[in-house]
């Protein structure tokens, strides 16, 4: 047997700044070629152990350390940042803060230009990666004229110019669009076929990350791995739900068909699945039994209507290109569509921070085109993707009330909207605490408690689950859909399938600035050519319905999801 | 995204674009050394004429660095003003003699001396200012660590340089995306409201920023270790250029410009040329 490359022996860590060690016992060990997934919920420890690979601890991030790790046979504690830089490569999460240089040229150069390499020879060297990557056409642009997969292409690109031993990527596709990110999956895959490097994917994204096969699977829960197996015999445990991870939506749609997942149904990919006969017809008969669970819509009033809307940034690019719709009171939408299709500037307009260049926005009826930001933002909240872009006071009350104080509220008036509004958010035993003490959803609950305080009629959240696991992610959505049952009509701009599949009953899908459709989320999702033009990506279940002989795939997806909230009702 | 371009570099064809960064720090600094010395007229007209060459050689126009020309001319202005206003006979010491043209009121009077003193100062800026600015519109954004570290400065302050170029279209961006949704919820910094008011919204803004961006800072410097930043005292330039028969000619003309300033402004012992005095 070849000697790993990477060896924890009973390790431990804990930050110089926590009170209770980050991660406790951890043994592992990851063999030259190997391909790896680390997986675990928000807090579980799998971002800290790719700190530890990468030389970030304890170089960045002092702490102490127990038990025995070698790197390249190397104790990280007795060599340098650099050395390790030489053997794992890192592509960080945020694909935007990482570019170095100006061009992306100069950021793949980097590593070079810091390991004094003669110009030529670098130029050579750049030339060559960026092939490999498929970036060679576009050395000269700068970073703002990529898309969030390119940038990442450039990022990988400039780590394997030291033909790194281990590639490590922490959380890859969490700013990608949905098929930026497959894409991202297949370049991970093709790039170790041609290095031989081993590849570690830290990464909670499972079905996503299992488009192409992985050898490992590594799951962490409090700072421990609780298991650490072959992809196939990983899956046909149920030890992913219990530790704060999604299931792959094939998988889940099979054990509602009460089909037991074995090693032997290849489960690995819905592609690979070994369905016999008899499976297959239980899943139709699930099917066909669930027929009563997709509802009728409901008649309801237009609340927006945005008619003919176009607009440019500059006069010569087109950003917005005649867009008409409406919104319904009481609804809740999702509007998708890649990165750059116009999704956050059709927001912009509505919230009234741009003005368009034809066309109109009613609200109610009424042309919204003389009102201030400030007038719009009475009846159009509007919610940032990131909580730290919004808040500005250091206690939750303070940052709640802002709103109202440029208003003609008196205090008593005040005092009781903002309670009223943290009852709403669940926030009110909360309500004299700094903001610093609150976790990540938490926050958001406060950004749109700031917002709701208005009690505007529609709120307009971006990306209301970027970034976060499938715990944090629920606990987001299932506040937005009471929100939305309490009578607030609510509009999210996502790439996130399953958040628009599952809380969404309708999606608007742009694309280069033009809307591409309005129908129902299962409908876009499944249909091919659809998903195609606007980078998203159909669901396993449609591949799995497909499998199964059923007819119709996008009522299949349907049920699915009303299933599942039927279930989550119970 | 909209541009908010006052001052950056604008990517044209002209010979001063294709000479080296290097070239270009070196003429700028000798440039801008001559002139801050030099009080003597006959060399400031000098370097005007050759300035006003250089610049229409460029094909960097007026009205694309407009804005910034009209500061420099409020800031000339304001400058002017207020040496008159604290030293109303600073030229008749400097000259040495006194030629009174009129008096506004008491102590302050015009004299041919004082009026001789402000067209120095003034074309010194004039000078100047023309070349920074075309200085920085005609160097690719890229060269400039790499001509800050061939002269001598530390890779890692000239790399501060690059950086902060880098990311200032991003902090922009993101300055008016957190402007915009906190509009949204009321703040108002438009000046409706009274100063102080204004100021204290202000901070709402400007806290959230301050906190992407030292997440943005964490980041990068992450970014960098990881690739090996600061491992050795040298590093070398993916974008460095060679110097060419051009950057050398330049080079010789600034040191011609530098020389001949210099020994044409001390000839006579001072830096001051003095019209004035009498024989």
């Amino acid at each position: 047997m070849a000697q790993p490359i990477i060896s924890f022996k009973d390790y431990g860590f804990q930050y110089t700044a926590q009170a209770s060690p980050t991660l406790h016992h951890i043994n592992l060990d990851i063999y030259p070629g190997e391909k790896v997934l680390i997986a675990g919920a928000s807090g579980s420890g799998k971002s800290t152990i790719g700190s530890c690979l990468n030389g970030l601890i304890p170089y960045a991030y002092p702490g102490e350390s127990t038990g025995k790790l070698t790197i390249g046979g190397k104790d990280p504690k007795e060599s340098s940042i650099f050395e390790l830089s030489q053997i794992v490569g890192t592509v960080l999460q945020d694909t935007d803060g990482q570019f170095i240089g100006l061009t992306v040229g100069e950021d793949i150069a980097f590593a070079l230009e810091n390991d004094c390499v003669p110009q030529d020879q670098m130029k050579e060297t750049v030339h060559e990666v960026a092939k490999l990557v498929d970036i060679d056409h576009h050395l000269e642009y700068a970073p703002h004229d990529l898309s969030g997969g390119q940038k990442q292409r450039v990022s990988l690109a400039g780590v394997m110019v030291e033909q790194v031993k281990v590639l490590l990527f922490d959380e890859p596709l969490a700013n990608l669009d949905p098929a930026a990110g497959r894409v991202t999956i297949e370049l991970i895959d093709e790039v170790q076929k041609r290095t031989g490097a081993a590849v570690i994917i830290i990464e909670h994204r499972l079905e996503d990350v299992l488009w192409r096969s992985v050898d490992r699977i590594v799951l962490m829960d409090e700072g421990r791995i609780v298991a650490d197996m072959p992809t196939k015999d990983f899956l046909s445990g149920d030890m992913l739900l219990e530790h704060g991870i999604r299931e792959p939506l094939y998988l889940t749609a099979l054990r509602y068909a009460g089909i037991s997942i074995t090693k032997e149904l290849e489960p690995q990919h819905v592609e690979s699945l070994t369905l016999s006969g008899e499976q297959k017809e239980k899943v139709r008969s699930w099917y066909r039994d669930n027929a009563g669970l997709t509802g009728a819509k409901k008649e309801r009033r237009e609340l927006l209507r945005v008619e003919n809307l176009s607009f440019g940034y500059t006069p010569e690019v087109q950003n917005l290109k005649d867009v008409s719709f409406s919104i319904e009171e009481g609804e809740m939408v999702s509007i998708v569509g890649k990165n750059g299709a116009g999704k956050s500037t059709l927001a912009k307009l509505i919230c009234g921070f741009e003005k368009p260049t034809s066309g109109r926005i009613c609200l109610e009826g009424r042309d919204l085109s003389g009102d201030t930001i400030k007038e719009r933002a009475k009846t159009i909240g509007y919610v940032m993707q990131n909580p730290n872009q919004m808040i500005s006071k250091p206690m939750i009350w303070d940052e709640v009330e802002m709103a109202l104080l440029s208003g003609d509220m008196n205090e008593q008036e005040r005092k009781e909207r903002v309670e009223e509004t943290l009852k709403i958010c669940g926030l009110y035993p909360f309500r004299k605490w700094p903001v610093s003490a609150l976790s990540y959803g938490q926050k958001k609950r406060v950004t749109i408690a700031g917002i709701l305080v208005q009690r505007p009629q529609i709120i307009i959240l971006d990306e209301p689950t970027a970034g976060q696991d499938y715990h944090h992610y629920t606990e987001i959505m299932e506040f937005l859909k009471e929100l939305n049952t309490q009578g607030f009509t609510i509009v999210m701009i996502t790439h996130d399938m399953h958040l628009m599949l599952e809380y969404t009953p309708r999606a608007i899908v742009f694309c280069e600035g033009m809307l591409l459709a309005d129908t129902t989320a299962a409908r876009v999702l499944n249909d091919p050519s659809l998903v195609q033009r606007a980078n998203l990506k159909e669901t396993s279940l449609y591949t799995l319905s497909v499998m199964c002989g059923i007819e119709e795939p996008q009522e299949f997806t349907e049920r699915f999801i009303a299933y599942e909230e039927a279930r989550r009702r119970r | 995204m909209a541009k908010i371009a006052i001052l950056n570099y604008i990517k044209r064809s002209s010979p001063v674009h294709e000479l080296t960064g290097t070239t270009k720090l070196i003429f700028f600094i000798a440039w801008s050394v001559t002139s801050m010395v030099t009080f003597d007229t006959r060399v400031l007209v000098c370097m005007l004429a050759v300035g006003a060459v250089i610049f229409k050689v460029s094909q960097i126009r007026i009205r694309d660095i407009n804005v910034v020309l009209g500061l420099a001319a409020v800031f000339l202005l304001l400058n002017n003003f207020f040496i008159y206003l604290f030293t109303p006979e600073y030229g008749v010491e400097l000259y040495e003699s006194r030629d009174l043209l009129f008096t506004i009121v008491g102590r302050y009077t015009v004299t041919a001396q004082q009026l001789f003193y402000h067209l120095n100062i003034t074309l010194k800026v004039i000078c100047v200012v023309p070349i920074a600015l075309l200085f920085i519109a005609c160097t690719d954004p890229s060269e400039f660590a790499s001509s800050l570290a061939r002269i001598g400065v530390s890779y890692r302050a000239g790399y501060a340089v690059s950086l902060a170029l880098r990311y200032i279209p991003d902090v922009q961006r993101e300055y008016r995306n957190i402007s915009q949704a906190q509009q949204a919820r009321g703040i108002d910094i438009s000046g409706k409201d009274k100063l102080f008011t204004r100021l204290k919204n202000s901070v709402a803004i400007l806290l959230p920023l301050i906190m992407s961006s030292l997440n943005r800072i964490e980041t990068v410097s992450n970014a960098m270790e990881l690739r090996g930043f600061g491992k050795k005292d040298k590093r070398t330039w993916y974008t460095r250029r060679e110097l060419g028969r051009n950057d050398w000619l330049a080079i010789g003309f600034a040191v011609v410009i530098l020389a001949a300033g210099l020994i044409v402004t001390f000839w006579d012992g001072s830096r001051y040329f003095n019209p004035f005095l009498r024989w």
